[in-house]
């Protein structure tokens, strides 16, 4: 524990500790381009500059180590000397484009040129100019701009994975970019914008839109995978602009993935603004009265059994309680939030969330993958896992379809029959799991969509337990899912009650005729032609598959635009705040339960979010405790059974469209037509 | 610099059976988990074999070999101008004119060069002969001005015996590699300058020139 003084102040830090972070523990501030807290440190751009006593010169103070007894000063003459010697440097070949530069006002060149920058250049040569970069359809770039500071080339090879960014040439002539012309293929591409100090790499789709100072910002969460990534949503008027990632070392740490953060403009696309009603095949605005009427005689005129309710991907808890409450005093036991066809029920929590935590992974020193490609299914928890294997002394292996996970794998093949192979011991694999410390095993929702999902389920709770993956201390058990609402879904039991029909039960009962009412909250993951001539009412916020399909339309609130409750895979239950109001006539959507509820004369108890929270916390705990993970119990789960042979098949089939509001999205469609059609044209053959 | 302003290049590239067996040699001194180590050998061994450049096709083979991802190598290629990145002429001239190659008439060697072969610096002739390039210091001071020429030296040049030297490659000869001015090596023109009276005193003759 080196003991040192800066600025007069005496502190202990922790060895390793470098001089810019322990400044950073007192307050004090340094200015800095290259050094970021998530990236090694390359030291290249001098800014950090301080003094050291007993050196001769200004010190770097990102890459030297507090020592015992140093002494360090960041607020004399010298140093600001030497600072403002570095601004020059980097201004000499820095455009004076800031007005039209799509950077300005929440710059890091902008802001320390201010203090650092001298009011006149002394640089009278001509400057240089850099041919800009083509790197896809998401991240814009104006070389010229560059200062060189490496980040993007540090963030695609440690962070994303991807080594395609690169400082080719030398000197004067040095330019950063791909050397060959290629757009980054990566599901974490967006996070370049972010980490550019400068406005050499910009956001593509949001270029020219908006100067951070017109924003409102509105912390929230994103609901367009299970991780449950903390977000800024950006906003100017009824519109969301942009979506930025929110530091949570526990989640997302401070990145996003592709999707979360460019899916947005989706949410102005395919909107329900008002409630429709299908007359002679047509779909006819109506007014709310007309519409909640019509869904209170409809759910009124059918037997409880012959109703049935399916929750989507994006529901909330709120709605998903509400919708509970009110359909099963009717005494509907046909509830489904598992609209894959997964096995997954709520016999044990810790049967269905990610035991381990996300954080959890930097503990373990083997990753056990079961037909599952968390890079598209959870694209955070793959960064984890990466981020844990640079650490060093991490093996992963997979079961399952082989894909590039960023870090190398060994390959168990694909046939799910070995899950009761090393579940007996019979496979070596089991000893490899045996032998491990902190062994974690990470169940992909796919697998358990399978015919035989409860088997695979018990089959990995089985594996689990022979190999050691469930101590006191440690729970290596997870389930990766791929949907926001899914462990809300569980833990308030939205799953058929006894007696009730489970998806392919409600499906095969409409079809029938069995089924005469299906209320679909958001679900649009079920082909139409499956609801048979059933009355379908449809809440939700996009024209998707499920309002095609609707007779009957309430047009809800988008996870921008509600203050809505959300369990991601770990359990862990965060608050989405609203940042924009729902479109034209649309509402928050526990609101449209409680006014259905009204409408069929028997009113739901709350009347505010504050009761209806309260509600959930009596529902389930889990829901007190928000932004925390409780730990849950290992309990039994699954029905032991053989595990077919058919291989595990990927779930995701293309990572930038898998929700209503990413396939309504432009971006994506594009990120579609740039990452992934060359990709399936190359596998096909049908390409060119 | 971005792989537009290079010719393509062929689409595959492949080091010759011979080669193979120098780079897996070259490899091997490195130790395990530090291949990249052998990039440059490896690029220099690549250049050889394709007419004195490297295509991307090369580069990407050679990533590939080292298990490097290819920008890594694009950026050691790009860095060094050792490694050619476009086609140059059979006979690759780098006239050093750096300040003490300046100093003692580099400038002539240039003039020379455009006299004889029709181009400046950076030029390739049209029949796909000479590239004439300036380089920086070619540690041979002592000798300046030099040109280097497929991995030889030579050296103490000046207009005419630059135009003799060329005159000797178009004729398809070889010529004498070293100082062109009759010197021995960095040995004094005109016969020794010093320790001439130790010789004398020690009963030898001085070195001299011939």
């Amino acid at each position: 524990m080196p003991k040192l003084t800066i600025d007069g102040i005496e502190l202990e830090v922790a060895p390793g500790t470098s001089v810019l972070q322990a400044c950073e523990q007192l307050g004090i501030e340094v200015p800095r381009f290259c050094y970021h807290e998530k990236l090694s440190v390359p030291a290249n751009c001098r800014m950090c500059l301080v003094e050291m006593e007993k050196a001769p010169k200004p010190i770097a103070s990102c890459a030297m180590p507090c020592g015992e007894g140093m002494v360090i000063k960041t607020d004399t003459e010298t140093v600001h000397k030497a600072r403002k010697g570095v601004m020059e440097f980097l201004l000499i070949n820095h455009p004076l484009d800031c007005p039209i530069c799509d950077q300005g006002g929440e710059c890091d060149l902008q802001d320390q040129a201010v203090g650092y920058g001298f009011d006149r250049g002394r640089y009278g040569e001509e400057k240089r100019a850099v041919k800009d970069k083509n790197l896809g359809p998401l991240i814009k770039t104006i070389m010229t701009r560059c200062i060189h500071c490496t980040r993007c080339i540090r963030f695609s090879d440690e962070i994303a994975g991807v080594s395609v960014m690169g400082a080719t040439g030398r000197g004067e002539h040095m330019e950063i970019g791909t050397y060959v012309e290629a757009a980054v293929s990566s599901e974490m591409s967006g996070n370049l914008v972010d980490v550019c100090p400068v406005g050499a790499l910009t956001s593509k789709p949001y270029a020219f839109t908006a100067r951070p100072w017109e924003l409102r910002k509105t912390e929230s969460v994103d609901v367009l995978d299970a991780v449950g990534s903390n977000i800024r949503i950006d906003t100017r008027g009824g519109e969301v602009l942009r979506i930025l990632p929110r530091l949570n070392e526990a989640v997302n740490e401070e990145w996003i993935s592709d999707k979360t953060r460019y899916a947005h403009d989706g949410l102005k696309r395919q909107r329900l603004d008002r409630p429709y009603i299908r007359e002679n095949g047509k779909l006819r605005a109506a007014s709310w009265e007309e519409a909640l009427a019509l869904a209170a005689t409809k759910l009124k005129g059918s037997a409880p059994e012959k109703i049935a309710a399916i929750a989507g991907d994006l529901a909330d808890a709120e709605s998903l309680l509400a919708l509970k409450d009110l359909l099963g005093g009717m005494g509907v036991a046909s509830l489904e939030s598992r609209q894959d066809g997964s096995a997954i029920d709520a016999t044990s929590r810790a049967g269905y969330i990610f035991n381990s935590t996300i954080a959890g992974i930097e503990q373990a020193d083997h990753v056990f993958l079961i037909g599952t490609n968390p890079r598209w299914e959870g694209a955070l928890v793959n960064a984890r896992i990466r981020k844990r294997y640079l650490q060093g002394g991490l093996t992963v292996t997979v079961l399952g379809p082989r894909v590039d996970l960023t870090f190398p794998i060994e390959h168990l093949g694909n046939d799910a029959t070995l899950l009761n192979a090393i579940a007996d011991g019979s496979h070596p694999y089991a000893e490899t799991l045996k032998a491990a410390k902190k062994p974690l095993l990470i169940l992909g929702s796919g697998a358990l969509a399978r015919p035989d999902g409860a088997a695979v389920w018990a089959a990995a709770r089985a594996v689990a337990e022979a190999c050691g993956l469930v101590r006191e201390d440690w729970n290596g058990f997870n389930v990766l899912h791929r949907a926001a609402s899914r462990v809300g879904a569980l833990d308030l039991g939205f799953l058929p009650a006894k007696g009730g029909r489970d998806l392919a039960g409600i499906l095969d009962g409409a079809r029938k005729g069995e089924v005469e009412v299906v209320y679909l909250l958001g679900a649009d993951e079920i082909e139409a032609q499956h609801f048979g001539r059933a009355f379908v009412i449809y809440q939700g916020h996009h024209g998707d598959r499920g309002a095609h399909r609707a007779d009957l339309i309430l047009p809800g609130a988008a996870y921008t635009e509600k203050n809505a409750t959300y369990v991601n895979t770990e359990g862990r239950a965060q608050h989405t705040r609203q940042a924009t109001f729902p479109v034209g006539e649309a509402r928050e959507d526990w609101k449209i339960i409680r006014a259905l509820s009204g409408a069929l004369g028997k009113p739901l108890p709350y009347d505010t979010l504050q009761q209806l929270r309260k509600r959930l916390a009596d529902a389930n705990p889990a829901f007190a405790q928000i932004d925390r993970v409780t730990p849950a119990a290992w309990g039994a789960f699954g029905t032991a059974g053989a595990v077919a042979a058919a291989p595990f098949t990927l779930p995701v089939e293309n990572f930038y469209m898998t929700d209503a509001i990413s396939r309504a999205s432009a971006t994506m469609a594009e990120c579609t037509e740039a990452f992934v059609s060359p990709a399936v044209a190359e596998r096909t053959g049908t390409h060119g | 610099m971005s792989a537009s302003e290079t010719p393509a290049g062929p689409a595959t590239f492949e080091f010759t059976a011979d080669n193979l067996a120098l780079a897996q040699r070259i490899i091997a001194k490195y130790p395990e988990g530090r291949q990249a180590s052998a990039v440059m050998p490896l690029l220099d061994l690549a250049q050889r074999q394709h007419d004195n450049w490297l295509p991307r096709a090369a580069m990407d083979y050679v990533a590939g070999m080292l298990g490097m991802a290819p920008i890594r190598v694009y950026e050691v290629a790009s860095f060094y101008t050792m490694y050619n990145l476009k086609p140059v002429g059979k006979h690759f001239v780098q006239v050093c004119t750096t300040t003490p190659c300046w100093l003692r008439g580099s400038d002539e060697v240039l003039a020379a060069c455009k006299r004889k072969l029709g181009i400046g610096p950076g030029e390739t002739t049209a029949d796909g002969q000479f590239t004439v390039v300036e380089v920086e210091c070619a540690g041979a001071c002592v000798n300046a001005p030099v040109i280097s020429l497929d991995d030889v030296y030579y050296e103490d040049l000046d207009g005419p015996s630059t135009e003799a030297l060329l005159d000797t490659l178009i004729r398809g000869e070889k010529p004498k590699p070293g100082p062109q001015n009759g010197r021995i090596n960095s040995a004094p023109i005109g016969g020794p300058t010093t320790l001439i009276e130790m010789a004398q005193r020690n009963g030898v003759k001085p070195a001299s020139q011939e």
